[in-house]
């Protein structure tokens, strides 16, 4: 099947008016050793056949919806309200494509203009661009922004410990060719002191992330004062829900707030597409990457919006533009922005606090188990370290083949010397049925 | 027609969502110091927060609206199949950190696409992380760096980059550390060859190239380009946005390209979501695969208990995998490649995206996409030879995907591309690409793709001719167009002087 219109007599007045016999005849620029080759692919199948093969596909994996989950780690399971797919689900604003055309794209750009206003309220920052690819290239286009603001005079980067491993790596793919230096504390570091400790005045930013990978919450001012004195930029990397309750790095001082969208409104959707939040203060503006939408007017006065600052990008300003970037992630900023406006002010406030609440009362029920320690001697979100009797992978197999429950991150994933660690998320959807169940699983499996 | 910004529907204390009640004891609060004192987001109800949205798609144009002849973007009608399958809960409510046994589908699906593209292509190996055109290609300009690092060879840092290129070339260049030097293309539209050889030497660590390129051609001595960048022992880069031309018609890794990146938004239909999410796979003949971004997903045949279904810890090779109470089956795993130039973004990719692209291919199959393709350049021919009297037609022969005209007009010196692009809005169409390629004056660039019919196609071969009269007889209608969209045009400079990036209430 295809999704060709033509009829055999339309193609064939096509190319009566092209002045050529066969389609064929279009493609005589191509050598002919090696035109129209054969493609080795599967025999086509209906409409109804592929949806009855991925279902299947889809039906072999374990799903968020079917079992409690308490993993998180950086991709997280919320309740999303019905509204927010409804209206992505709009084929006005999904199959449009990026508003060069301001005049017919006053759809995007007034919903990404509000995004931008959504989430310059949530960091407690002046400027929100129009979304980056996830998280983890967010905060890579940051140190990117920051290695700019000092046009090369400052070379190095301090990356604290506990910012998402994978952000890390990001961090060291995007900069492998820009001659710089990054430097980084250990994961398991308990504050924010020993990052704080490796700047110096060749130091163009300090990357912090609060709550960190592994739950934890950090006072940033000790980390923004230190990053300021050197003349150096703070960037935080934040969870958009936990900002539903916690005082955001705008607010500390920071220059740079930058993290993982998917939360705000977003399924898993096995890692993507997600999108990466950025927002910054105003007198960086102009060495921001990507798309930024601005208000303006129309020959007649009237209120309307663009792109804009486009001077700074790739199709005006080939070489030397701030970055490569082209898209944003617009469906996803656009999901995110119903999901804040759905929730408002009091909502996202409530849902942090159920995240808050329910994970701690989890924190210390595991605690009471027989066999299992709970490292809560910091303030955390709703992720925490669980220390298991045997290795994490075990637990968590357990838990799901003998109680259907999708148990906690494997630390040992990324450091072998955590491997009986895991690190558990809780958050609103998971009822005290399912702590109760996870208290449960644990207490079975340490048997 | 506007629309209020959803701060001003805003009222203190309403909330559209309906949330649990907390169903466990409470916790000790954190202190003061760590809790933020205000939250300015919108305080809506539902129903205003659906008719606001609802009215602002109402603002916009798209693919389901009508015709989209945007150049190098593709905007080919989106399958409704795809939406319903990317939202099985087998596939949005996935956890990428679950173990890879509980994501078999997941990933099964994901190297069964890494092969349909490496079929499509001719590459050996695929990495589907990418999340955009633009992260596909800085992976590829990144692994040929590391290729010519990995021979020992740290004297190659200048990389070869058409005049017709977009711009995401250079800038990616520049990002990977590596220098651009621009070459010349020729009266016919392909890469002028003498100004190739004169820059070719042993600190050319190769060339980017887009086949077809920008203006819709494809390059007539591409084996020879190829070949010359080769012998000087430089890679070639394949800017996959214009793959739409090819399937089926030819092999990118054939016409001696080493690192290609695709865009699935583009040529495999998946929504381009007004500007995003888009995914750009990246694709590698063999000796490149090493330098992938990761992870990808690998398959390997693993022996499982026939009664209980459990994976077993017994080689697939092993004899007694043979045995009744044993049974194989494929497991897939995700891992790096070896010399990895490193994750590109985070978990493995835009794996919602990767799902609609594999609908796309086993519905189409290989007659299926090799018609796309002809049916694509079939359509923009259809337009260049229908308009060939009507605007200057700067390179003319067959094209491929799209075609180029100047947007100019005799008889009306003082009208635009632009004004022309502005005056379609008028008429119920999205206009074309404007003012790109840059070696074109007043570019238009066509791609209408192989969704549009003859009708619609001869509906804007007429708009087209229409507006040319009216540059003739009333510029000004031109010149202030749009007359009939939501707003009137825009003023671009004060957006960019008077920045306003965010609502604030009046002072």
């Amino acid at each position: 099947m295809t999704y060709i219109p033509h009829t055999a007599l339309e193609t064939e007045q096509m190319l009566a008016s092209i002045g050529v016999e066969r389609v064929e005849d279009l493609f005589t620029a191509i050598p002919e050793t090696v035109r129209f080759p054969h493609i080795e692919l599967p025999s086509p199948v209906s409409e109804l056949e592929v949806m009855e093969e991925l279902r299947a596909l889809a039906g072999a994996n374990a799903t968020a919806q079917d079992s409690p989950c308490f993993l998180g780690a950086g991709a997280y399971h919320h309740f999303i309200p019905s509204v927010v797919n409804h209206i992505i689900s709009r084929a006005e604003f999904y199959t449009a494509y990026t508003p060069y055309q301001p005049e017919i794209s006053q759809g995007t750009l007034q919903a990404i203009f509000e995004y931008q206003t959504m989430i310059c309220a949530l960091t407690g920052l002046e400027v929100s661009n129009a979304s980056h690819y996830d998280g983890a290239t967010a905060l890579a286009e940051a140190l990117v922004m920051a290695l700019a603001v000092y046009r090369g005079k400052k070379t190095k980067v301090v990356l604290c410990g506990g910012i998402h491993p994978e952000y890390r790596e990001v961090a060291a793919t995007y900069t492998q060719g820009m001659g710089i230096r990054i430097e980084t504390t250990a994961l398991t570091d308990t504050g924010l002191e020993s990052a704080i400790n490796l700047i110096d005045d060749e130091t163009a930013c300090l990357a912090v992330q609060t709550p960190d990978f592994l739950g934890r919450i950090h006072d940033l001012q000790p980390a923004v004062d230190a990053a300021h004195a050197h003349g150096a930029l703070l960037i935080v990397v934040s969870n958009p829900i936990a900002l539903g309750m916690l005082k955001p790095g705008g607010a500390y001082g920071a220059d740079v707030v930058v993290g993982e969208g998917q939360a705000l409104g977003n399924p898993l959707s096995f890692g993507g597409p997600y999108l990466g939040f950025f927002a910054c203060r105003q007198e960086h503006v102009r060495r921001t990457s990507g798309r930024l939408v601005g208000q303006t007017t129309d020959i007649n006065g009237q209120r309307g919006f663009v792109l804009t600052l486009s001077t700074r990008e790739q199709h005006i300003r080939r070489e030397r533009a701030t970055s490569n970037i082209c898209s944003n992630e617009g469906l996803n900023a656009l999901a995110a922005a119903v999901y804040m406006a759905a929730l408002g002010k009091c909502g996202l406030k409530q849902v942090a606090e159920l995240c808050y609440h329910k994970a701690h009362y989890t924190a210390q029920r595991i605690a009471e188990i027989k066999g299992y320690q709970v490292n809560n001697n910091q303030p955390f979100f709703n992720e925490f370290i669980v220390a298991c009797p045997q290795p994490a992978a075990i637990i968590n197999k357990m838990l799901y083949e003998e109680y259907g429950i999708i148990g906690g991150y494997d630390l040992g994933r990324v450091d072998p010397a955590l491997e009986k660690h895991m690190l558990i998320c809780v958050t609103e959807v998971n009822s005290a049925a399912q702590i109760e169940g996870l208290a449960t699983g644990l207490e079975e499996a340490a048997r | 027609m506007s629309e209020a910004i959803i701060y001003e529907l805003s009222a203190p204390g309403r909330c559209a969502a309906h949330l649990p009640r907390l169903d466990v004891p409470a916790a000790e609060p954190l202190p003061d110091a760590l809790l933020r004192s205000e939250l300015e987001l919108p305080e809506v109800s539902e129903s205003d927060l659906v008719r606001h949205y609802v009215r602002l798609s109402q603002l916009n144009y798209a693919v389901d609206i009508g015709m989209y002849p945007l150049g190098s973007c593709t905007m080919k009608y989106n399958p409704k199949v795809h939406e319903d399958i990317a939202r099985l809960a087998g596939f949005a409510e996935v956890h990428p950190y679950l173990p890879e046994e509980l994501s078999q589908g997941c990933l099964q699906l994901m190297f069964a696409l890494q092969q349909y593209l490496a079929a499509i292509t001719g590459f050996e190996a695929v990495s589907l992380q990418p999340a955009a055109g633009a992260q596909g290609e800085l992976s590829g300009v990144l692994m040929i760096r590391a290729y010519h690092r990995a021979r020992g060879d740290t004297a190659r840092t200048r990389m070869l980059i058409p005049d017709t290129a977009h711009g995401t070339n250079p800038a990616s260049t520049v990002m990977v550390g590596l220098e651009m030097v621009q070459v010349s293309s020729d009266a016919r539209g392909n890469i002028d060859l003498n100004d190739l050889s004169a820059k070719l030497d042993d600190t050319i660590a190769g060339m980017m190239l887009t086949n077809p390129n920008t203006l819709g051609l494809f390059d007539e001595h591409i084996l020879e380009v190829t070949r010359l960048v080769h012998a000087s022992g430089g890679l070639i880069y394949g800017d996959g946005a214009n793959l739409n031309a090819l399937m089926g018609i030819a092999k990118p890794a054939e016409l001696g390209f080493d690192v290609m990146h695709l865009n699935l938004h583009k040529t495999f239909s998946t929504p381009h979501g007004g500007g995003g999410p888009g995914s750009g796979p990246v694709a590698a003949r063999a000796d490149l695969a090493q330098f992938l971004p990761g992870p990808i997903v690998t398959a390997h045949e693993a022996v499982y208990s026939a009664l209980s279904g459990e994976a077993l810890d017994i080689d697939a090779d092993d004899p007694v995998a043979d045995a009744p109470q044993y049974m194989r089956s494929l497991m897939c795993r995700l891992e790096m490649p070896e010399h990895s130039i490193g994750r590109i973004k985070s978990f493995y990719g835009q794996f919602g995206i990767l799902v609609r692209a594999y609908t796309y291919i086993r519905m189409l199959g290989e007659e299926g996409l090799r018609a796309t393709s002809e049916a694509a350049v079939l359509a923009a021919n259809y337009i260049q030879a229908s308009l060939r009297d009507t605007l200057p037609l700067p390179y003319d022969r067959l094209c491929m995907h799209e075609c180029v005209f100047e947007g100019r007009v005799n008889g009306a010196e003082d009208i635009h591309a632009l004004d022309i692009s502005k005056r379609m809005i008028d008429y119920g169409i999205h206009p074309p690409t404007n003012y790109f390629p840059l070696v074109v004056p007043e570019a238009l660039m066509i791609e209408p793709t192989e969704t549009e019919s003859k009708r619609s196609l001869d509906a804007f071969i007429q708009i087209v001719k229409a507006i040319t009269e009216e540059a003739k007889k009333e510029p000004e209608l031109l010149r202030t167009a749009p007359h009939r969209a939501p707003v009137g045009r825009l003023d671009e400079v004060q957006a960019a002087r008077k920045l306003i990036l965010r609502w604030q209430p009046e002072p």
